[in-house]
């Protein structure tokens, strides 16, 4: 009777545990969620609207799926550094420069980015802050 | 029963007050004051108040058109300071602004005046791109361009609206985000802050006001 006990409570703490390992990511991406908000309200809202709806041509809406997840591995840099080359989004052409956000930190950027892209209609997941830090140091 | 009858009456009475006490809304008015003693039709004379008023100005609009005050004299016109390459205030200020663009677009006494105050870079080219950017076509928005002396003085004496060059601001200019109301004999009738809705929502709440003042 005692050993039944101890294995069950061996398999749930088992359980138990590969649960709560699931469970990091979850809690990690809330993490960045929320503190990735508060940048974006900060740095990005101004000009990208409370809805990443964009400011007519001078800014694009930050709702095109398609093109972030084609420029994946670029958006950190572009968050960091700004671009001043021109963008198609939605099928529009955008031509205004964004401006550089030296100030972020790697962390910042990665928060800012996974909040963008599971907001407005975006949902693709999230993406580690280490990941981010290697793709921040080889930004062309 | 004569309580009854008493408790109505005072409610009556209440009532008629409070809605004696309502007036025709007026906006209020801004910046310096005084009085000055004026003769009226008649010739008799008497003390009237005197407000302070936006002076002649004359900018290249957008268009390169050299635009004067003749453009927004007789109309209720919002007034702001901004430049094209500011990415802190300004886009959120003409996000709002173009909500109340769209709602006077067809109402003719009404307009709007965006002051730039980079007088390096923002040419009327410039302004003319941005303008049609930001999805704004024809005269009804003003966009003007102007030397630092005459833009910063406008803004800081008569539209009392601080800006300023600064080289450790991100940008390069810092300002104020107030879009100035000014009525149709050039007085402030109010200030919102072009970065807060509810200041925004404000101002389209005023402009009707402000032109049913003219209306009698």
């Amino acid at each position: 009777m005692r050993k039944y006990i101890i294995t069950i409570a061996f398999l749930f703490s088992v359980i138990f545990v590969i649960i709560s390992c699931q469970n990091q990511e979850t809690i990690d991406l809330q993490n960045y969620m929320s503190n990735g908000k508060e940048l974006y309200r900060t740095k990005c809202q101004n000009c990208h609207g409370e809805n990443g709806e964009g400011l007519g041509q001078l800014a694009p809406p930050l709702t095109d799926t398609l093109f972030l997840k084609t420029n994946k591995t670029r958006l950190a840099c572009i968050i960091r550094n700004g671009i001043e080359e021109s963008i198609v989004i939605n099928g529009k052409t955008y031509k205004e420069k964004m401006p550089a956000f030296p100030e972020l930190a790697d962390i910042d950027v990665a928060q800012v980015m996974v909040y963008i892209t599971n907001s407005f209609g975006n949902n693709q997941g999230f993406v580690p802050y280490s990941k981010v830090s290697i793709q921040l140091q080889n930004c062309k | 029963m004569n309580k009854i009858i008493s408790s109505i009456a005072i409610c009556m009475l209440s009532i008629a007050l409070l809605s004696s006490c309502k007036q025709d809304k007026k906006l209020p008015f801004y910046g310096e004051r005084h009085a000055e003693t004026v003769r009226d039709a008649a010739g008799v004379e008497k003390i009237d108040t005197v407000y302070q008023t936006i002076p002649n100005w004359s900018f290249l609009n957008q268009d390169s058109i050299v635009t004067t005050n003749k453009a927004t004299d007789g109309k209720v016109y919002v007034a702001d300071f901004f430049f094209t390459s500011c990415s802190t205030i300004c886009p959120t200020m003409h996000r709002n602004l173009m909500t109340v663009y769209n709602d006077f677009k067809t109402n003719p006494d009404v307009m709007f005046v965006s002051h730039t105050i980079d007088f390096k870079y923002d040419k009327p080219s410039v302004l003319k791109k941005y303008a049609q950017k930001l999805g704004v076509d024809g005269d009804k928005w003003q966009f003007l361009y102007g030397s630092k002396d005459s833009v910063y003085t406008l803004a800081e004496k008569n539209y009392l609206v601080a800006v300023g060059e600064d080289s450790t601001a991100k940008d390069g200019y810092i300002h104020q985000g107030y879009l100035v109301l000014i009525d149709k004999d050039r007085r402030i009738r109010g200030a919102y802050d072009g970065t807060k809705e509810d200041q925004v929502e404000q101002l389209k709440k005023d402009i009707p006001v402000l032109l049913t003042e003219y209306k009698k």
